[in-house]
């Protein structure tokens, strides 16, 4: 779906390294944390991109540098055919408008000392996408509505809300400026259950109506199933597989893909006997001193010789399912 | 009943006094906990459901007052029991997993020192009969090198491995009943699978009845024979695992089944998410709490406040549509019921 000329978004080898202090107090050496490592992947316009690991994997580090909330250390990030890598923030601009961000605490990412008229109207004033007052109450009420609050709302502060009604007014103040491309970041994993499907339903539906794409990163696997169409896992700051939904979830070929997958909860008894887990062994090791080869294979099942010396690749194993893993042929 | 059962709670009312006013968390709550049995205690934030386990271990802060008509563990009354005598309850008879294993070890001890306190104080254990002990105990639950182990500090563990000391932690005095708070929750997938593993094997080895609160309905489902739903400081549904999932009789049980999506199911249909949020415990309704999200209320349930009812020996909910006089709305539920 996104291997032709058709995407709105493409990582290219994206780096994203961050310096941290050095090991000891007697050493002179930055160390390098390398938190998204060679990752590329495309988003076709329309489409929902889940992306999925453990904490710690990079995930939310890819979601904010292509949001450019971070400035990437190597790669290209190419949106509706431009470079936005190097962009200046002047330069960028125009781009931020298009491309908006949902973040994963409502709790902390709503400014506590702004009502929601300020939350959701700044970003038009900003923008100029309204030319005066009337106009911005106009769009916040319209804006409130949409995501399924009341007009009463528009006064109050952060505080008065419950974490699903701040959600929405995140999604509200999001999709203001009417972006072509919105990053997910984990939306729903702060909200209860009951909750958590209000939240999805509003954001397949806005996708249907305003056509967005969007980059939905979680670690909660059947959400993600529910709401991608296509789906990246991540492992250590590498993209290890990615595939269209189903077959990603029919035909596993990446051995962590394979025990990430069998290790999701199914809410169904019957079924949950049913399940065989792959139980992985130990934790993931120190992004900061990963494994030599494959990252995965400290705790990989069918690891060999040679994924300690060499770097997998992803490559394309049929139909766009790509896979970095030595076994899987 | 109380006989047979090792934990027996009836009408437990647990309320909170805030400068806001008094918070009413649990409101009137009856269940039990049979010998060796793994109990689910499902519901979303705020219903009350770790007051519960936190109201029957008596660890609540000094503002909460808990009250009930009986509170019966291993033929105790909880309710009549001294401080003191609770704490030798706790850590020996009634171990404790928390939610957040960063935060529940102390950062100032070493793990075998946490481990070897409560064997001192309940099994009077000497120093180095504990410390055998503890090893022994962070082998069981899959700690490699136990004796090195045993000197480092919570911060020197991972996630997983906190949890799992956690849980060496709680049943190392061979406790009756486990109670786990969201023992997974704050965990990635794959180790929330190994240590749901570890529960359920620990469960096995020493038929140590389990109360597991959670909100997540997965781990329920792989993990609880029995499971209780909770909302509003109420109990709206008690049955076995099959009933729950399959079965379900209150709307809500029904409404959490159908907002959540199925790995293995149908995928890309609409979720049917619960309208609205949950009741302020501040003033709670007076009827059913559920009433004001309930597609199915009725106008005696903003009135009254159901009663639980039977439908079979394990199986019981507390809804106004289960009484005789509502046959003609039940029909509906059935349909929504997977």
């Amino acid at each position: 779906m996104g291997d032709n000329g058709e995407f709105l978004l493409k990582a290219e080898n994206l780096n994203m390294f961050f310096e941290i202090g050095a090991a000891s107090l007697f050493s002179k050496e930055k160390r390098l944390l390398k938190a998204v490592n060679d990752v590329s992947f495309s988003i076709g316009r329309g489409e929902t991109f889940g992306l999925v690991g453990e904490s710690g994997c990079g995930k939310t580090t890819v979601g904010r540098t292509i949001a450019k909330l971070y400035r990437a250390t190597g790669g290209r990030i190419i949106f509706d055919g431009s470079d936005i890598t190097k962009m200046t923030d002047k330069e960028f601009f125009p781009y931020r408008r298009r491309i908006q961000m949902i973040f994963q605490d409502p709790y902390t990412s709503l400014d506590p000392r702004q009502p929601v008229s300020e939350i959701i109207g700044t970003p038009l004033s900003v923008h100029g996408l309204v030319s005066n007052r009337a106009e911005r109450d106009e769009r916040i009420k319209e804006l409130i509505h949409m995501v399924g609050l009341k007009e009463d709302h528009i006064n109050r502060y952060p505080h008065e809300f419950s974490g699903g009604q701040r959600q929405r007014i995140g999604i509200a103040r999001a999709l203001a400026l009417m972006p072509e491309f919105i990053v997910c970041d984990e939306p729903i994993s702060a909200l209860d259950v009951s909750i958590q499907a209000q939240i999805i339903n509003i954001l397949s539906e806005f996708q249907e109506r305003f056509k967005l794409t969007y980059l939905f990163i979680s670690h909660d696997l059947s959400m993600v199933r529910h709401i991608s169409h296509r789906v990246g896992v991540m492992y250590l700051g590498n993209l290890v597989e990615t595939a269209e939904v189903n077959e990603l979830f029919g035909n596993m070929i990446h051995p962590y893909t394979q025990s990430l997958m069998s290790s999701v909860l199914i809410a169904d008894p019957a079924a949950a006997k049913r399940q065989s887990r792959i139980i992985l062994e130990g934790d993931v090791p120190s992004p900061l001193n990963p494994p030599s080869g494959c990252h995965f294979r400290t705790r990989c099942r069918c690891a060999s010789d040679i994924c300690s010396c060499v770097t997998p690749e992803l490559t394309d194993v049929g139909s766009g399912h790509m896979v970095a893993c030595h076994n899987a042929d | 009943m109380s006989d047979e059962q090792l934990l027996d709670v009836k009408n437990l009312r647990t309320s909170f006094l805030t400068s806001g006013g008094v918070v009413s968390a649990v409101r009137g709550i009856s269940f039990s906990v049979g010998h060796g049995e793994f109990i689910g205690i499902v519901g979303e934030s705020g219903c009350g459901k770790s007051v519960t386990m936190l109201s029957i271990m008596r660890l609540l802060a000094g503002n909460a007052s808990v009250k009930a008509d009986s509170l019966f563990f291993d033929g105790r009354d909880l309710l009549k029991l001294s401080s003191k005598e609770i704490r030798k309850i706790h850590g020996s008879d009634i171990g404790m997993i928390f939610q957040d294993p960063m935060t529940s070890l102390d950062p100032l001890y070493t793990i075998g020192d946490q481990i070897m306190e409560p064997l001192k104080i309940h099994k009077k254990m000497t120093r180095r009969e504990a410390r055998r002990k503890a090893a022994e105990m962070l082998d069981m639950v899959g700690i490699s090198s136990p004796g090195q182990r045993l000197d480092q500090y919570p911060h020197e563990f991972s996630g997983g491995m906190r949890q799992r000391a956690m849980i060496a932690i709680a049943m190392c005095c061979d406790p009756k009943l486990l109670i786990a708070d969201e023992p997974t929750t704050a965990l990635d997938v794959t180790i929330q699978a190994q240590i749901l593993e570890l529960m359920m094997e620990m469960k096995k080895k020493f038929s140590t009845a389990t109360a597991l609160i959670t909100h997540d309905l997965g781990v329920i489902a792989s993990s609880c024979s029995r499971v209780v739903v909770m909302y509003g400081g109420l109990i709206m549904e008690i049955g076995l695992s099959e009933d729950i999932f399959y079965r379900p009789l209150h709307p809500y049980t029904n409404g959490l089944l159908n907002s959540i999506t199925r790995a293995g199911g149908k995928e890309r249909g609409k979720l049917i998410p619960i309208p609205g949020s949950p009741p302020d415990l501040m003033n709670p309704p007076v009827g059913c709490p559920f009433t004001a999200r309930c597609e199915y209320a009725m106008r005696i349930c903003a009135e009254a406040r159901p009663s639980s009812t039977y439908v079979s020996e394990n199986h019981s909910a507390a809804c106004w549509l289960l009484h005789a006089k509502a046959s003609g709305m039940r029909s509906g539920i059935a349909r929504h019921g997977r």
